[in-house]
């Protein structure tokens, strides 16, 4: 077994567990981080495409690496929105609790 | 002449992003004239380049930098591409114009984040349109969706804050499951190109079933993206819940950009290999959607909830396109295909404006406070209807065409099946249709015909124009019907190379 090889058997297993826990976690802070963990196992198994040299037989491949650095931008972005949204959400059930019946059209103010 | 076309492109694709941040900087009063200014520009350039393939019949091709693939970035713009661009850019326009009628945006900071939002989703939905390599479709889908979870939560209620979370958490897992194909692929054959892609999946048969698996990974999460029945359960209350205007734009135009990924991948990166079982699959859930969604929409009590779920049905159709386009019947269902999603922008995107504008007049969007609206506001009404009638697939409207596309193909493949559907998706749309007309056709006790607005601070001036805007949307969604020859040359620029016409082998 190459290094590349049981990297890429562990990515299989992190995006495993990660997929588990988004389906089945009851929180939504839970589910942020097992998606956080999907990515970092898919992140992973760039690397060792990378490390196999995927384009043209290169000793390790520069793309997937440029490709993972815009993974991680994107990945920390997604992140930070979902965590500012729960964050809001919790401020937005604590303030009003019982304000959330007959919101949704916006329209109707009381 | 070749400098100039591809200077549209890259002129597409970089105003927005620039007004978005602009708006961003400057805020307030300056918010609203820069998205209006960097619309119309939209408006502008998309039909430049509109103009420039029906002159020449030829896509146009960027490469980035000068830079030729593997290691360059392409940008590509085909007839359907062309043809999208059109459809958004007047879409956001409308939608920039109508936004000052929407009291919940007049207060300052949902106002200036909507106006920056506006323009980052017609950026992202550019990027998506022109782009011709997987990872860059990543790219795009991600700006898409991030543009699209915050004009969900713009008002700030528990309840659209959860669904803004619903729908992100959703598109997050499917880009990943996306990514994940991604990888896959470039592992495979390392390259990310479209072009370069099909070449090398041509030149090595024998890994097609790997291939296969990261096909399927990847439209699974473009499937999520674009909500196809039954990934939809984010849609419904993403979509009723945010602002109208932003409404309009989510449910017009925001998934359509992973459906026309879904399409690239599916016809363009392995030709004639995709497994019929596979898109008899995506057609049994597209009909599902049709069926499912119909049904909902008629039992709706609020009119935003009807237009959302009417979405689910509508984009239905879009997926009948994979069965349905193989051989012969390749040409007819693509284009059924194209126009569907290009009449259904317009209808939808005319119907939220409207519903919107009912809303406001009336203070809910409850079906039973809507009466008195045939008298009250006509012209809304009107846009209402007629966008209604593209729904449902009357002549002469564009969604009549498409339909009529769509089961020529079905018939004449020998697939009759779905055409049972479509009929049947018709008929509950004439029913959700009829059940929103007939509530604004009760007569009402509300005050005089030309009053401002009941219940809100909205000047008659803004609403006025935000009636016009969705007016101008449904003629164009009936109208389409009268001229659909035109989009239907169009779609088919930078398509007719080779192997891309042969369709699905049986």
């Amino acid at each position: 077994m190459t290094p590349a090889t049981i990297l890429g058997i562990g990515a299989a297993i992190i995006v495993s567990i990660a997929l588990y826990g988004v389906v089945t976690a009851s929180s939504l802070l839970r589910r942020i981080v097992a998606l956080n963990l999907l990515g970092g196992g898919i992140f992973l198994l760039f690397g060792v495409i990378a490390r196999r040299g995927a384009a043209a037989g290169f000793e390790s491949d520069p793309v997937p690496q440029a490709l993972v650095i815009t993974g991680i931008v994107v990945a920390f972005a997604g992140t930070a929105l979902a965590v500012a949204l729960v964050v809001r959400l919790e401020q937005a059930r604590n303030e009003s609790p019982d304000a959330d019946g007959e919101r949704l059209d916006g329209a109707d103010a009381p | 002449m070749n400098i100039d076309a591809s200077t549209w492109l890259v002129a597409a694709l970089v105003v927005p992003p620039i007004g978005a941040m602009l708006a961003f900087v400057f805020g307030g009063r300056a918010a609203p004239r820069i998205a209006l200014a960097t619309s119309l520009a939209g408006v502008g350039i998309s039909g430049a380049l509109l103009w420039t393939l029906v002159r020449t019949g030829e896509p146009l091709v960027v490469r980035v930098g000068g830079w030729m693939p593997p290691l360059g970035i392409t940008l590509r713009a085909d007839g359907l591409a062309g043809l999208l661009m059109m459809a958004s850019s007047l879409i956001v326009l409308a939608v920039a114009m109508s936004a000052g009628a929407e009291p919940s945006l007049r207060s300052p900071r949902p106002g200036v984040m909507f106006w920056v939002l506006l323009q980052a989703v017609a950026g992202a939905l550019v990027a998506a349109f022109i782009s011709s390599d997987l990872f860059s479709f990543y790219v795009a889908l991600e700006l898409l969706t991030f543009a699209a979870v915050p004009l969900v939560s713009l008002q700030g209620s528990a309840k659209t804050i959860d669904a803004a979370l619903r729908y992100l958490l959703f598109a997050l897992l499917g880009s990943l499951a996306y990514l994940l194909g991604v990888g896959i692929v470039y592992g495979l054959f390392g390259a990310l190109d479209l072009g370069e892609l099909s070449i090398r999946i041509a030149a090595a048969p024998e890994r097609s079933s790997l291939l296969g698996a990261a096909l399927a990974l990847m439209i699974v999460g473009l499937l999520a993206k674009t909500a196809l029945f039954p990934l939809h359960l984010w849609l419904p209350p993403a979509h009723a819940g945010a602002p109208p205007p932003a409404s309009a734009l989510l449910s017009a135009l925001v998934v359509k950009g992973s459906y026309l990924i879904m399409v690239r991948l599916w016809f363009d990166l392995a030709p004639g290999s995709m497994p019929q079982g596979a898109a008899m699959f995506v057609g049994a859930l597209g009909a599902g959607a049709i069926l499912f969604g119909s049904a909902m929409a008629l039992q709706q009590a609020r009119l935003k909830m009807i237009i959302a779920y009417s979405t689910l049905a509508q984009l239905g159709y879009l997926f009948l396109l994979f069965p349905l386009a193989r051989g012969d019947t390749f040409e007819a269902a693509f284009a059924g295909a194209s126009l569907q999603a290009v009449s259904h922008a317009f209808a939808k995107s005319a119907m939220f404006l409207g519903a919107g504008l009912l809303a406001a007049r009336f203070g809910s969007d409850r079906l039973d406070s809507l009466r008195g609206a045939m008298r009250a506001m006509p012209l809304t009404v009107a846009a209402i209807v007629m966008a209604g009638l593209s729904l449902v697939g009357l002549p002469p409207s564009g969604g009549f065409w498409a339909k009529w596309l769509l089961l020529t193909a079905a018939v004449e493949s020998g697939q009759w099946w779905w055409s049972i559907t479509m009929l049947l998706g018709s008929a509950l749309a004439v029913g959700y249709i009829w059940r929103v007309l007939s509530a604004m056709m009760e007569p009402g006790e509300q005050g005089p015909p030309d009053a401002v607005p009941l219940r809100s601070s909205v000047p008659g001036r803004a609403f006025r124009a935000a009636e016009l805007a969705a007016l101008g949307l449904a003629l164009i969604s009936l109208l389409l019907g009268l001229f659909a020859f035109v989009p239907v040359e169009v779609i088919g620029i930078g398509r007719a190379g080779g192997d891309a016409l042969g369709g699905v082998a049986p």
